[in-house]
């Protein structure tokens, strides 16, 4: 008899950043883009090998480069098309592969397979081979998964807590064929579950509820309760020398859609958002697409505008004919907060009205209730050293002591960094820290470089 | 004027002096690079000022406190009406605190300008609060020159040789402070420094205060025959009220407690650090009431709060965030420890009448094994879940 294991997570800290521009549930399918690219920066700790060159053509599912010191680990193209160029940077390091499109899209085509018949090995060397495996991500170090590892759990999160955060269940909904496909290959390649963490405070889409072969789990609370780190750390938390995998939602179903029907066919859907666009909703497009024909007449023109690819939190910053980052679904267009702000109206004696704040020193931490702020890029400060304590720990829903952990990184301190749990988290799971961290150090950053070192040097 | 700051620029060593008063008249055009792309809007100059702001009551108050014992001092009548002459005696009082505030200011601000150029960044906003601190804890007949020297011991010896604000180990204003004690003992205690304007005092009178008659129990010539004579003199009322000889800021324990309000409503100051301030050195005050000895211990628990600086104290230096414990549970141990010590230097030590200075410097020092320890625990979970995996 196979007992039910659900668990329901309440998280107590953490919060909800409200900003104006979310998307409308509109969805507006867009022609092929004319460019797609590949960012190996989107795959941190990975060094390219290219398979093809400039002016070589490929289809959609073909091999564009794959990992220099793990050959098996491939990537593929998006698109079918033509390399149109190879972009490198300081020490000829390869930032981003464009390919133009065809127009058609043509697949290399495998058939379609029966995950039910497939062994965990003959699913991962599917994927490894198909560029499937460049959706998984790891922890510890939150890269792109070891395929010789073996993780003891797998966690897919059926919805995104993020500013402004594009509608998971408004995305995948009638996509229940492809994404339990998804899931029923992710089970095979993990010895435990595959945990399937659905929204407590919403309503959640029949493709989340009814999908089987899971372990379903409720998270309740704020932002960061969207995201698959504090899900980890209270279901089944990483110690050291074990892995656990993660796969985002979208993805699942793309993974699922190759074994169904044998192509790589890597359409999503985006969500347009933010206070500087005009008409903020959701696009069909494909990985990697360039951005101008999803901004076209979208954008507003009154002062500098900065196009983040992903979410305000965590996302890239990318050119008005950029490309999307090649795990993000979201594009948030915010202003640039490149003018001086007078002190005693927008300045540091002003009354805090205008910007989202989660310090009661600002007047619109007291409005409360539903009201949502145009944020910019302003900094609103100068960088200072830790004075301040209490606030990190606010926002972090870990068992972890923040403070502590990024001074660690910081000090490049091995032991204390090992000790006070870096092996369980991501530069991500601190976003909200450093955007309420009067210091204004970047401690994405300084945890990004911690955990290098942990890389390099225990693991 | 910015490009003759700049780099290449004709003054641009002084250019982190421009940038720390630019920055007062504007948020520099500084956008995110690294991370995330929006930030809240508080900085450290809001939460700076957010302390004087709660410092505000404490200084107003003592300016008139002052004015007001200057004025008995001159004429020798400690029974003088609090309220009258209300208008002369804050003039009086900002006659003897303004300068004080000046020197303290000046001499900190000199200081840090000058380790900013040395460092090649602007002023960093920590003195802001402590060269208000300063003044409010010294006596009133404080000479100018002791201020200026205890304010360049603290600022370069407390605070800019461990690397500038937020990298102090000690609280600065209590560095000063206890500088002075250490240093010119005559000038900071006994009878004849609390009140401004007591050479001209006449013959018999004494400006000594609370604290210091009860610790006279202690010695062979106790000011008061017994403790009812005591607490009759010092009634609870005006000790709360705060119209008794002092230090310029510390009398007040209700304009303590305004100013701790306006610190726990803004979260800028911890109510962890308080609250447990304030139990603990109630709780010393009851154990030493059960033991029972003389009539210091007899003192009521309640009165060790409202007397001498226990309330400043604990407002406004234990909950300084750099010196104080920080994690959460640490927090707790640091303001009860904090609390305990202070009532037990005052009651059990003749020579140290008041405890709270030592008591918050010590916990300053120990802050970071209390810390620590709290920190293993959070480890040893950890280290206790990778055993049972």
């Amino acid at each position: 008899m196979l007992l039910n294991m659900s668990k329901t997570i309440k998280l107590r800290k953490g919060l909800d950043i409200r900003l104006v521009g979310e998307a409308e549930k509109v969805l507006v399918e867009l022609p092929m883009p004319a460019t797609v690219s590949l960012k190996p920066s989107d795959f941190h700790r990975l060094t390219p090998k290219m398979v093809v060159k400039v002016g070589d053509h490929v289809n959609a599912g073909s091999v564009v480069f794959c990992d220099k010191y793990n050959e098996q680990v491939k990537f593929v193209s998006p698109v079918s098309g033509t390399i149109k160029d190879v972009v490198r940077g300081d020490k000829r390091r390869i930032l981003e592969v464009v390919i133009t499109t065809d127009g058609n899209q043509v697949f290399v085509e495998h058939g379609p397979k029966n995950v039910a018949e497939l062994s965990g090995d003959e699913i991962k060397e599917t994927m490894l081979a198909n560029g499937l495996f460049a959706f998984v991500k790891q922890r510890p170090l939150d890269v792109v998964a070891d395929p010789a590892q073996t993780p003891k759990s797998i966690f897919v999160s059926a919805f995104d807590s993020a500013p402004l955060a594009a509608d998971l269940d408004f995305m995948l909904h009638g996509h229940g064929a492809d994404f339990q496909a998804g899931l029923n290959a992710l089970a095979k390649l993990t010895t435990g579950k595959v945990h399937l963490n659905v929204n407590g405070k919403a309503g959640v889409d029949e493709i989340f509820a009814k999908a089987t072969n899971v372990q379903i789990n409720t998270i309740v609370g704020k932002h960061p309760a969207g995201n698959v780190g504090p899900q980890i750390h209270h279901i089944d938390p990483v110690n050291k020398g074990e892995f656990v995998w993660s796969v985002n939602a979208q993805d699942v179903a793309i993974i699922g859609r190759f074994f169904n029907t044998g192509k790589f066919d890597a359409h999503k859907i985006v969500a347009l958002t933010g206070s500087e666009s005009i008409h903020p909703k959701y696009f069909k497009t494909v990985i990697g697409a360039n951005v101008a024909s999803i901004l076209k007449d979208n954008v507003k023109q009154d002062g500098d505008v900065r196009v983040v690819s992903g979410n305000a939190l965590t996302g890239d910053k990318i050119e008005a004919d950029g490309h999307l980052g090649f795990y993000h679904n979201q594009l948030t267009l915010l202003p640039e907060g490149n003018e001086l702000k007078f002190v005693l109206t927008k300045g540091w004696m002003g009354p805090g009205l205008d910007k989202f704040s989660n310090n009661r020193l600002m007047l619109s931490t007291w409005l409360g209730g539903k009201k949502r702020y145009r944020m910019d890029t302003n900094t609103n400060g100068e960088e200072r050293a830790f004075v301040m304590t209490g606030e990190l720990e606010r926002v972090f829903p870990f068992d972890i002591l923040p403070m502590q952990l990024v001074k660690a990184a910081i000090t490049n301190d091995i032991d204390g960094m090992e000790n006070l749990g870096i092996y369980e988290v991501a530069p991500e799971d601190f976003a909200l820290c450093e955007y309420v961290c009067t210091t204004k150090v970047n401690i994405q950053d300084e945890i990004r470089r911690g955990l290098d070192i942990i890389a390099e040097e225990c693991m | 004027m910015e490009p003759k700051f700049a780099k290449g620029g004709k003054l641009e060593k002084w250019h982190p002096v421009f940038e720390s008063f630019a920055t007062l008249a504007f948020t520099p055009a500084i956008v995110t690079k690294k991370g995330s792309h929006i930030r809240d809007g508080v900085d450290l100059k809001r939460t700076m000022i957010t302390v004087i702001i709660a410092m505000i009551p404490c200084l107003l108050f003592g300016i008139y406190n002052t004015g007001h014992w200057e004025m008995v001092a001159e004429s020798g009548n400690r029974g003088l009406d609090f309220w009258s002459d209300g208008g002369a005696k804050f003039i009086a009082g900002l006659i003897v605190v303004l300068p004080m505030i000046v020197v303290s200011y000046g001499v900190g601000l000199t200081i840090e300008f000058i380790f900013g150029i040395m460092r090649g960044h602007s002023l960093h906003e920590g003195f802001l609060v402590s060269g208000m601190l300063i003044p409010l804890v010294m006596p009133a007949d404080c000479p100018l020159w002791m201020i200026g020297v205890a304010t360049a011991f603290a600022v370069i010896i407390g605070k800019e040789v461990f690397g500038g604000t937020g990298m102090n180990i000690v609280n600065v204003a209590l560095t000063a402070r206890a500088f002075l004690f250490f240093a010119y003992p005559t000038s900071m205690s006994g009878d004849k420094v609390w009140m401004a304007g007591q050479e001209a005092n006449v013959d018999g009178f004494t400006g000594s205060t609370a604290l210091g008659d009860l610790a006279t129990f202690v010695s062979d010539k106790p000011v008061f025959e017994n403790l009812d004579a005591y607490t009759n003199h010092y009634s609870l009322a005006d000790s709360f009220f705060g119209m008794i000889p002092g230090s310029i800021g510390e009398t007040s324990t209700l304009m303590c407690l305004i100013g701790a309000a306006i610190l726990i409503i803004s979260g800028v100051g911890s109510l962890r650090i308080i609250a447990s301030f304030f139990a603990g050195g109630l709780i010393m005050g009851l154990i030493l009431n059960g033991i029972s000895g003389n009539a210091f211990f007899d003192l009521p628990a309640h009165y060790h709060l409202v007397i001498g600086g226990f309330a400043f104290g604990a407002v406004f230096m234990a909950t300084d965030p750099v010196t104080a414990a920080q994690t959460a549970q640490g927090k707790i141990i640091y303001g009860l420890l904090g609390g305990i010590m202070a009532i037990l230097i005052r009651v059990l030590n003749p020579a140290y009448p008041e405890g709270v200075m030592l008591a918050i410097l010590f916990m300053n020092i120990m802050a970071p094994i209390i810390d620590h320890y709290v920190i293993q625990g959070n480890i040893k979970r950890r280290l206790k879940r990778l055993k049972t995996a």
